[in-house]
C-alpha cells in the first residue's frame, strides 16, 4: 500500500484493512501502554510470539494484505485504561478481556484460545460478588464508559497505520479535502460545542474561527501535550494508544485555517509517547498523509516533535510557544495579545490540547448534532479522567459531560478499597481543589466544578481517603507551584511562597490562629495580581480545603492534631501492651534504634529518638497489629525539634 | 570532551532557535551539561552564554553536575503523594545515604523526586535507571536495592 494520492481512495483502502484484520480467525493484542509495560507486558508480547511461533501456526505480526489466510495475528495495544489489572490482554474477535497476564499464563491462553475455542476462566476480571467478566463491556469499570477519544486506545495497533485505516481513520480527512470549505470545517467544529481540554474549556470552534481570520502568515497549529498536572496521565496514554487521531485533528485544523506547520509539545518524561508520535509521523508521511500534496489535493502540512525539557509553566500557551522558539518558559505579561493573533514565532497560532484534537476526526465523521447530543447543555462530549488515589478501580476512564462523582467513584471505580471512608476528590491539579463529600452528587462539567472552587483541569482525579491531610495536600500542591512559578510576577513568586510557609508552620504545629485569616487574603491576593493562570489558580488548593475541611485546620492548630495521622510533627508511634507479643520484628527493622525490649516481652518506643518513619507499624504482623499511630503527640509537650530556633 | 562536542555539536551551527534540542542532546550523549559544553554550545549557536545558561537553568531536566551511576526518581505526583511517596524517598534517603537532589560521592546514585510519571494508576511509583516500578512498598524497595548491590558486585 503505497501513496494515496486522492481523498476518493481512502474508502477503498478501509475496506482493504479491515479485510486483511478479518483474515487472521484470532487475534491476540497485549496493551503496551506505560502500565502495562511496567508490569512486563513486553515479555508477554514476547512470549506469545514465541509460543505461536512455535506450534507453527501461520501468523502476522504485522497486517498482511495479500497471501493466505492466518490462523492468528499478534500485536500490542495502546492503553486500555485499567492499569492497576495489568498487563491486559485482549482476544479477538470474542473481545476476551485477560487481567494480570504474566509469562507463564500465556501457553494456556494460547492453547485454549486456538486449540479449544475457549477462555482462561482464572485469568478473567473478577466481579466483586465473584463471578467472572468475559469481555471489557461486562467489567463495571468500562459499564458506564463512553469511550470517544480512548474508543481505540487498546483496539488497535498503535504503531500500524493501516489498523487505524480499517477503524475508519483518515476518512474525515478525506471528506474535507474532497468537499469542505475551510469555514464548513469550522462550522462543524463550532456547532458540535467543542470545548478545549486542557483545563480552561475555551470553545475550540471559536479559537479556529480567530486565527482562520488573523492576518499573518505562516499560520500554526501547536498540540499542547505537557501534561504537567501531578496526578495526570490523559494525554499520554492518547498519544500511546491512538497517535493517528492527534495528527489527523491537527491535519484538519491545519486546513481549516490554512496552516501547513505544526508543532506537537510532548512531555520529557513521556519516552514512549514520542516513539509512537514518530513512527506515526513516519507511517503518515510515506502514505502522503503529511507533508506535501496531501492525497494530492495540493494541499501541504508538516508536523514536528518538540519535547518539553520539564517546565510546568510552559503547559500555558504563551509559555509554551517561547519554549519551543527556543527561550525561557516565561508567559507573557498581560494583556496578552491571543495566541491565534500573535502565537508561535509571532504567527496566528491554533494551541489546543491533545484531546480536543483527538476528538475531531469522529466530530467531522459522526457531524456536530452526535458530538453535541453527548454530555451537557454548556459542555458537550465527553471527559477522560485519570481515577487515581484511594480508589478501587484505578485507572483511565471516559464519561459522557455531567456525569456525577458518586457514579465515577463508586460505580466505576468500585469505591473505596479496604473499609476505608471517602473523605476528598481532587480536580485539576494544581490549579484544582479538593471537594468534599457533600458534593458527590454534583453533575461534573466545565462550569460546575468552576463554582464548586474547582476547576475540570486536563482530568487529574485523586481519590481520598481519611488516611489522607488536607493541610498537607494544600502544602503538598503549594509546594509543587512554588517550585514552578517562573519567577517573574511578585504575587506569584513570593505570594505562593509564604502561602508555603504558613501551611508548613501549621503541618509541623506551629500554626496560629490568625493564620487562617491570614491564608485567605494572601489567596486572593496571588489570585488577583498574578498574570498568568498559574499564579492566578496557585491558591486553590488552600481556598477550597479553607473552604470544605476548615476543622482539619483547626485541629492543626488549636488541638496540634492531624486527624489523619500523616504530619509528622504531631503524631506518636506507641506500641500497644496488650497486643505486643515481643517478637522483636519492629526493633529489628527500627532505622534509628529507637524500640528496646527482650524477646518476648513487651516492646517500647523512645519517642525521643523515634522520626516517625511508621517501619514498625508496617512490619508489625498483620495478628498482632500492635502497633498504633496517634496524634496529637503522647508527650503533649512540644518536643524540643519544634521549638523555634 | 572538546572533540566529541564538536562532533555532537557539528549539525546545529548556528541554529539559534534549536537550543533546548541541543542542550537536551549534549546531556543524552554525555550525561551532564558542563561548564565546557555550555561554553561550546554558546560559541556554536552564536548565543551569548548568558542566554544558554538562562535557559538551561529555566527547565528542570537539565543538570549541570555529573549524575550517579544509578539514577532513581521517586514520582512525587498527587496520586503517589496520597499513597505515601514521602516515606518511600525516607527509606531510599536512609538506604542510599543521600538527601534528595544529592548524588553519592562515589558517583554510584543520584536520588530526586520527578513531578509525575503519569503511571498514577500504578502509585507510589519509583522509577530506576528508566525502569518503571509500580505500587512500590518495602519489598519491592528491598528488592531495588538488591539490584543496586548485584550490580555493583558484577564491575
Amino acid at each position: 500500500m503505497g501513496k494515496i494520492t486522492s481523498p476518493s481512495q481512502m474508502a477503498n483502502i478501509k475496506e482493504q484493512c479491515q479485510a486483511a484484520l478479518a483474515r487472521q480467525k484470532v487475534r491476540f493484542l497485549v496493551c503496551a501502554g506505560t502500565g502495562c509495560v511496567a508490569g512486563g507486558s513486553l515479555d508477554v508480547y514476547d512470549e506469545f510470539k514465541r509460543l505461536i511461533e512455535e506450534k507453527g501456526i501461520s501468523v502476522d505480526v504485522e497486517l498482511l494484505y495479500e497471501g493466505q489466510e492466518s490462523k492468528a495475528g499478534i500485536g500490542i495495544g495502546g492503553c486500555h485504561g485499567f492499569c492497576q489489572m495489568g498487563p491486559l490482554v485482549r482476544v479477538e474477535p470474542k473481545e476476551t478481556f485477560y487481567t494480570k497476564v504474566k509469562v507463564a499464563d500465556v501457553e494456556e491462553i494460547v492453547t485454549t484460545t486456538l486449540d479449544q475455542d475457549s477462555v482462561v476462566e482464572r485469568l478473567l476480571y473478577q466481579n466483586p460478588d465473584g463471578s467472572r467478566s468475559v469481555t471489557e463491556h461486562d467489567v463495571p469499570f468500562y459499564k458506564t464508559q463512553q469511550r470517544i477519544v480512548l474508543g481505540k486506545c487498546g483496539t488497535i495497533n498503535p504503531e500500524d497505520i493501516r489498523e487505524y485505516f480499517a477503524a475508519e481513520g483518515y476518512q474525515a480527512l478525506a471528506r474535507i479535502l474532497d468537499n469542505m470549505s475551510r469555514e464548513q470545517v469550522i462550522d462543524v467544529v463550532t456547532q458540535s460545542g467543542l470545548r478545549g481540554r486542557g483545563g480552561a474549556g475555551f470553545p475550540a470552534g471559536r479559537k479556529w474561527q480567530g486565527c482562520l481570520q488573523a492576518t499573518g502568515s505562516p499560520k500554526y497549529i501547536v498540540c499542547n501535550g505537557d501534561e504537567g498536572d501531578p496526578g495526570a496521565f490523559m494525554d499520554r496514554s492518547v498519544l500511546e494508544g491512538d497517535p493517528f487521531a492527534v495528527i489527523e485533528g491537527m491535519t484538519i485544523a491545519g486546513y481549516s485555517v490554512g496552516a501547513n506547520y505544526g508543532y506537537i509539545y510532548v512531555r520529557a518524561e513521556y519516552p514512549l509517547a514520542v516513539q509512537r508520535l514518530l513512527k506515526a509521523i513516519e507511517q503518515a508521511k510515506s502514505h502522503q498523509l503529511l507533508g506535501d500534496n496531501i492525497m494530492g489535493t495540493g494541499f501541504d502540512f508538516d508536523l514536528k516533535i518538540f519535547q518539553g525539557a520539564g517546565a510546568f509553566v510552559c503547559g500555558e500557551s504563551t509559555a509554551l510557544t517561547l519554549s519551543i522558539e527556543g527561550k525561557r518558559g516565561m508567559p507573557r505579561v498581560a494583556p496578552r495579545p491571543r495566541t491565534t493573533e500573535i502565537g508561535l514565532w509571532d504567527k496566528p497560532t491554533i494551541l489546543n490540547n491533545v484531546k480536543s484534537f483527538a476528538y475531531v476526526p469522529d466530530i467531522i465523521r459522526k457531524g456536530a448534532e452526535w458530538f453535541k447530543n453527548i454530555g451537557t447543555e454548556s459542555s458537550s462530549g465527553t471527559a477522560v479522567f485519570a481515577l487515581t488515589g484511594n480508589i478501587t478501580n484505578s485507572g483511565l476512564i471516559e464519561v459522557p459531560m455531567g456525569t456525577t462523582f458518586r457514579e465515577i467513584i463508586f460505580e466505576l471505580g468500585g469505591g473505596i478499597p479496604d473499609g476505608h471512608k471517602f473523605k476528598a476528590v481532587q480536580t485539576g491539579g494544581p490549579s484544582g481543589g479538593c471537594l468534599p463529600e457533600s458534593l458527590l452528587d454534583l453533575p461534573i462539567d466545565f462550569d460546575s466544578l468552576d463554582e464548586a472552587g474547582a476547576i475540570m483541569g486536563s482530568g487529574g482525579m485523586v481519590i481520598m481517603d481519611e488516611r489522607t491531610c488536607l493541610v498537607d495536600v494544600a502544602r503538598y500542591f503549594l509546594d509543587f507551584t512554588v517550585d514552578e512559578s517562573c519567577g517573574q510576577c511578585v504575587p506569584c513568586r513570593l505570594g505562593t511562597k509564604q502561602l508555603l510557609e504558613i501551611l508548613e508552620d501549621i503541618c509541623a504545629g506551629k500554626g496560629r490562629k490568625e493564620d487562617l485569616e491570614l491564608l485567605y487574603e494572601l489567596s486572593h491576593a496571588v489570585h488577583a495580581g498574578s498574570i498568568c493562570g498559574l499564579g492566578q489558580t496557585a491558591a486553590n488548593p488552600v481556598l477550597t480545603t479553607l473552604r470544605y475541611f476548615k476543622e482539619e485546620y483547626e485541629a492543626h492548630i488549636l488541638d496540634k492534631c492531624c486527624p489523619a495521622k500523616v504530619c509528622k510533627a504531631l503524631i506518636s508511634f506507641v506500641i500497644s501492651e496488650d497486643r505486643c507479643k515481643g517478637c522483636g520484628l519492629c526493633a529489628k527493622n527500627c532505622p534509628v534504634n529507637a524500640i528496646s525490649g527482650e524477646k518476648k516481652q513487651v516492646h517500647v518506643i523512645d519517642q525521643s529518638l523515634c522520626i516517625q518513619c511508621g517501619v514498625c507499624m508496617e512490619k508489625c504482623p498483620k495478628k498482632f497489629r500492635a502497633v498504633d499511630c496517634v496524634s496529637p503527640r503522647i508527650n503533649a509537650t512540644v518536643p524540643e525539634t519544634m521549638e523555634a530556633p | 570532551m572538546e572533540e566529541r562536542l564538536r562532533e555532537i555539536l557539528s549539525p546545529y551551527e548556528g541554529k539559534r532557535d534549536a537550543l533546548i534540542p541541543i542542550l537536551q542532546k549534549v546531556q543524552e550523549e554525555i550525561g551532564y551539561l558542563p561548564a565546557e559544553a555550555m561554553q561550546e554550545i554558546a560559541t556554536t549557536t552564536g548565543l551569548p552564554q548568558s542566554r544558554v545558561y538562562a535557559v538551561a537553568t529555566f527547565y528542570a531536566q537539565f543538570y549541570f553536575t555529573r549524575r550517579g551511576r544509578h539514577q532513581t526518581k521517586i514520582c512525587a505526583g498527587t496520586a503517589c503523594h496520597v499513597k505515601g511517596a514521602a516515606r518511600i524517598m525516607d527509606t531510599f534517603e536512609r538506604e542510599l545515604g543521600i538527601a534528595c537532589g544529592e548524588t553519592s560521592e562515589d558517583y554510584e546514585h543520584s536520588l530526586e523526586t520527578v513531578a509525575c510519571v503519569g503511571s498514577c494508576a500504578l502509585a507510589p511509583v519509583v522509577v530506576v535507571d528508566e525502569d518503571v516500578h509500580g505500587q512500590v512498598d518495602s519489598s519491592k524497595m528491598s528488592k531495588i536495592f538488591d539490584y543496586f548491590k548485584e550490580n555493583e558486585k558484577e564491575d
